[in-house]
């Protein structure tokens, strides 16, 4: 038996939400296992790719450098790239930062905000903390991303549908039920 | 009431509380107070009866008003990509570190404000600069630290003026140092002219039979669309209404464009003759020139002009010979705004209102200004149906060259050693022109300002004409030392700032091209990004609701076409890194690298990591 | 009627009153094109530029222009779709539209408008403006970040609720909606039940307390693509236009 395409996945500043939405395509998880191998991904907590994935699915943009370096990966690794959900597409909720200066974001987060706790007044800044990109960038802005699951989450039915289409050869046109912004 | 709203209510009285003279009491509260503040808008939103943010909305819109108060000096200083090329920024920096201020800036005493203005028709002589009303050019950063050491000891920029300049630049009711830089005359514009000659000509005709005289003459307009002239007297004639005018489009805005300006100050008896025939043919009795604020140092010559005319019965309540034929004419001042350059806009201006473009149809000619039938004509174009009364439009059609008859004057700036204005007939080849203006070495031409055609040698043997190369009359010459993506950039930047933002492809689509004109500049362009500019323009041009926005794609969509390899050199190289192009990660990381105050590990500046 | 003419939309001949729309004959005959600054209760505007259709080979846009006998016009060409689309996407990158969080989403014009046209992503790139919310008013607040400059609210506020409380100020991409009154919108005259407000076709205007009162999946553009309540009235047309 040939060997299975392999999916990787990952979340980048995002929720988990869109991951959730992907084990909610319930029972057909059996399918879909009979279908690929997950490489990297949270799914089976692999750390490092370990080889050539037929289908990448990353959720989140990317707010810091680290975000960056893993979608860089999953470009090199991935034969089609996708970006699921709003935050992969449009930076979603973490870019509402991207109307405050990076400064101020540090300060509110750190020293200001009415919920912060902090006698010594530092702001975190250890070196194996990822530096914040100036804004978040939606994952298109940053490498080539081949298709976009658009929701928040997109529903299951949507990155199954996808998944299936992308794996099989197909075309994916999803239908007008399947394609929501929210 | 206090003392201020007894000012501001005075004003609005002296412009009869109509709503639709706000432009002319915005700018008579704003050169009292320096802006036109809450209080302010109140005030006038009461003595005129509109709603507050009404006032508010036109405040906002026009470059030369503010809502926040300015200096009594305001300092503007051209920013076209002409003066940038002589110098202007030194200039700036000379006027910057002189005031102490920044940009947009006033001096803490209040006096002095500093800001940038678009092309001010001083590209001839460039570096230049507006302060206030007055025109200053030939600048360099002595002469900037120079101005503003007078500034400060006498407070009037009329003293800055210590030589005049040629011709009516040194009439009394002018004194300006401006230069009119006529280079060549031709036998339309700058012709010897014989006042009145034109005007008893028509006059001694019926209506209808001068229509026919332009309409024979196969007049454009001047001012770069090329519209049949005797077609548009001709539908205003036929519109039928109690009240009609005669709009003169002295706005020219267009960068690069100067021409207007020599008219005005050299040959307005022309285009005020012009105007009366138009009103005579088209049966208006009602003339209005919109005269663009950076022109407003003309405005005391032109209104001396139009009462030596009313005096010699030329204008006024009866015209020499027609007894029953009326024509008076007023001037109404711009306050910066590219836009107003569009017609309907022009009338928005003219009623008190945004300089927003009108939608059409209606076309001004059915329903215009104050929705009366309205005929909007180019200085140049008024001009040119002077003399074609004057001279007949046989002897007309004969000049130029067979679509485009006549002559043309173009303004030429830039690279080449004789700028100025000249007058030559249509159908001139460009060559013949850069050899004339002295600019052998040309790299790239642009023909008609940023909203033309940025040609290079290639095109170089082909004809100024509305069928070739069509021009309102801007003439830029780059010559081979020129950043042409820089120049594209700088034009882009132009159209960000003067697009009124009604409409979405052009309130979008320039800022997205300027962005991505930047990329290129960046050399992080992407080979997709070709045709992207060319499907983003392309809706740009269809789409767009009036002339500026489908034609302000043409910087990047002309200089593609002409110079592609230019675009093709600055392509984002291939580092294997995965990154498009346009993606910057060291800038992406500068700011956190500075607050964290220490360097990436992860991007080191040999990208490729992961 | 007597003077009612005929004009062509589409290669089908339709019928249309004198002082219509192109716009207005097309949603009589059943044929949607999309818009976002038109509206049926407002006088049109015209920028918007998404109904930008073809008038005898030229684009126009079908709100602003008046329909006339014989007039030929295309609505949904490959190129004027595409011209839609990217419209729609300039939009969208414009402001900050963060759907997830939107009481309108669902309801929203522009959102329904990607649906409709399949956008998955724009293709350019987001700008994330700085803009500014007014939530000063009891009743009602104006989030600046979801405005699209459709000026619906400037009309209705003038045409249908006489107040004028809305008009723009700025220019270019600085033009923005403001209020007629120094203090903001909490200064101004206007109430919750203001035609301004239910006008808004994004979540730029919103009566407050009132947010995800209907459920997904039952909102207006959940199941059926905007356009499709005009597009519905194709048939009845057809039918009448047969029995002429």
């Amino acid at each position: 038996m040939a060997a299975k395409p392999r999916v990787a996945t990952a979340s980048l500043a995002g929720c988990f939400g869109c991951h959730m939405s992907i084990l909610d395509i319930d029972e057909r998880i059996f399918e879909l296992i009979e279908l690929i191998e997950f490489d990297k991904s949270p799914i089976n907590d692999l750390k490092e790719f370990t080889g050539r994935c037929a289908v990448g699915l990353v959720e989140g943009g990317c707010c810091n450098e680290e975000n960056v370096r893993v979608l860089q990966l999953f470009r090199k690794h991935c034969d089609v790239l996708v970006s699921v959900g709003e935050c992969a597409i449009c930076g979603g909720i973490p870019a509402m930062r991207n109307a405050v200066p990076l400064k101020e974001c540090l300060d509110e987060a750190y020293l200001k905000g009415p919920t912060v706790h902090n006698p010594a007044g530092h702001i975190p800044n250890d070196p194996d903390l990822p530096l914040l990109l100036d804004k978040v960038y939606p994952c298109h802005e940053v490498v080539k991303v081949d298709y976009h699951l658009q929701g928040c989450p997109p529903p299951a039915d949507a990155i199954w549908q996808a998944l299936v289409a992308l794996l099989t050869g197909k075309p994916l046109e999803l239908p007008y039920e399947l394609i929501k912004y929210d | 009431m206090s003392e201020t709203d007894a000012a501001i209510a005075e004003i609005c009285e002296r412009f009869g509380n109509d709503r639709t003279r706000l432009m002319d009491i915005v700018a008579a509260v704003q050169a009292d107070r320096g802006g036109v503040d809450g209080s302010a808008l109140d005030a006038i939103a009461s003595a005129v009866g509109v709603p507050r943010v009404e006032v508010e909305s036109l405040v906002t819109f026009y470059a030369f008003f503010s809502d926040r108060p300015k200096g009594g000096i305001v300092i503007r200083l051209c920013d076209d990509i002409i003066d940038e090329m002589f110098g202007a920024g030194k200039v700036e920096r000379a006027f910057r570190e002189a005031l102490e201020i920044g940009i947009g800036e006033t001096t803490p005493d209040g006096r002095i404000t500093l800001e940038r203005a678009p092309c001010i028709g001083l590209c001839d002589q460039a570096p230049a600069a507006l302060i206030n009303d007055v025109p200053v050019t030939y600048l360099s950063g002595d002469r900037a630290r120079e101005m503003v050491a007078e500034l400060k000891q006498h407070g009037d920029p009329r003293k800055l003026v210590h030589r005049l300049g040629d011709g009516n630049n040194a009439h009394p009711r002018v004194r300006s140092m401006v230069h009119n830089g006529i280079r060549k005359r031709g036998a339309v514009i700058f012709a010897e002219m014989e006042r009145g000659a034109a005007l008893r000509r028509a006059l001694a005709m019926s209506p209808v039979e001068v229509i026919r005289d332009i309409k024979t003459s196969r007049l454009r307009g001047r001012g770069g669309a090329g519209f049949p002239t005797g077609m548009k007297w001709d539908f205003t004639r036929a519109a039928e209404a109690d009240r009609k005018f005669v709009f003169c489009n002295a706005d020219e805005g267009e960068p690069g464009t100067f021409k207007d300006r020599v008219i005005l100050t050299e040959c307005p008896d022309l285009l005020f003759e012009g105007m009366t025939i138009a009103g005579y043919a088209i049966g208006a009795t009602e003339g209005i020139v919109y005269l663009r604020g950076e022109y407003a140092y003309l405005r005391e010559f032109l209104e001396e002009v139009l009462e030596q005319r009313r005096k010699d019965g030329l204008l006024g309540k009866s015209l020499p010979g027609r007894p029953e034929a009326a024509f008076d004419i007023r001037i109404q001042m711009g306050a910066g705004a590219y836009i107003c350059g569009e017609e309907t806009a022009l009338i928005s201006s003219c009623e008190g209102l945004r300089g927003d473009p009108k939608n059409r149809p209606p076309f001004p000619a059915q329903r215009g200004y104050l929705g009366f039938p309205t005929c909007v004509n180019n200085v140049e174009t008024l001009c040119c149906a002077a003399r074609i009364l004057e001279k007949g439009p046989g002897w007309f059609a004969e000049l130029g060259s067979k679509g485009s008859p006549g002559t043309k004057l173009l303004s030429v700036s830039g690279d080449c050693s004789i700028p100025g204005v000249y007058e030559v007939p249509f159908g001139i080849r460009l060559d013949a022109l850069l050899e004339m203006v002295g600019a052998p070495n040309a790299a790239a031409v642009q023909v008609g300002g940023p909203s033309g055609r940025l040609v290079g040698p290639d095109e170089f043997k082909r004809m100024i004409c509305y069928d070739h190369l069509a021009t309102g009359g801007s003439v830029m010459v780059f010559g081979p030392q020129r950043d042409l993506l820089h120049v594209v950039e700088r034009f882009m930047d132009f159209f960000v700032e003067e697009s009124c933002g009604y409409c979405t492809p052009c309130r979008v689509g320039n800022v997205l091209l300027r962005q991505k004109v930047a990329d290129f500049r960046a050399g992080r362009g992407a080979a997709s990004d070709f045709a992207w500019i060319e499907e983003l323009g392309d809706t740009m041009k269809t789409a767009s609701r009036c002339g500026l926005g489908q034609t302000s794609a043409n910087p990047v969509l002309s200089s593609l076409q002409a110079f592609r390899d230019l675009y093709e050199s600055r392509l984002g190289p291939d580092r294997g890194d995965a990154f498009l192009p346009a993606f910057d990660i060291r800038g992406a990381l500068a700011e956190s690298e500075r607050l964290a105050g220490r360097a990436s590990v992860v991007y080191t500046g040999g990208e490729g990591e992961g | 009627m007597s003077k009612t003419f005929t004009l062509t939309i589409d290669n089908t001949a339709v019928k249309a009153e004198p002082g219509w729309t192109i716009l207005q004959a097309a949603d009589a005959a059943g044929v949607y094109i999309p818009r976002l600054c038109g509206h049926k209760d407002l006088v049109p505007h015209g920028s918007c530029r998404v109904c930008t259709v073809l008038v005898n080979g030229r684009p126009q846009s079908a709100c602003t222009t008046p329909a006339t006998p014989g007039m030929v016009v295309d609505t949904a060409t490959d190129e004027l779709k595409e011209h839609r689309k990217r419209l729609i996407e300039m939009l969208f990158v414009e402001g900050n539209h963060f759907c997830m969080f939107c009481e309108r989403s669902g309801g929203c014009e522009l959102q329904a408008l990607g649906y409709r046209f399949g956008m998955l992503s724009p293709r350019y790139p987001y700008q994330f403006p700085v803009r500014e919310v007014d939530a000063s008013h009891p009743d009602v607040m104006v989030d600046r970040n979801r405005c699209i400059l459709c000026g619906r609210c400037v009309r209705a506020s003038r045409d249908l609720d006489g107040r004028s409380a809305f008009q723009f100020v700025g220019r270019g991409p600085e033009k923005r909606i403001a209020f007629n009154a120094a203090d903001g919108l909490g200064g101004t005259d206007i109430e919750a039940a203001d035609r301004a407000v239910e006008v808004c076709p994004v979540g730029a205007i919103l009566r407050k307390r009132e947010g995800y009162r209907v459920p997904i999946g039952q909102r207006p553009y959940d199941r059926d693509p905007i356009g499709s309540d005009i597009e519905a009235k194709a048939a009845a047309a057809a039918g009448a236009g047969e029995e002429d």
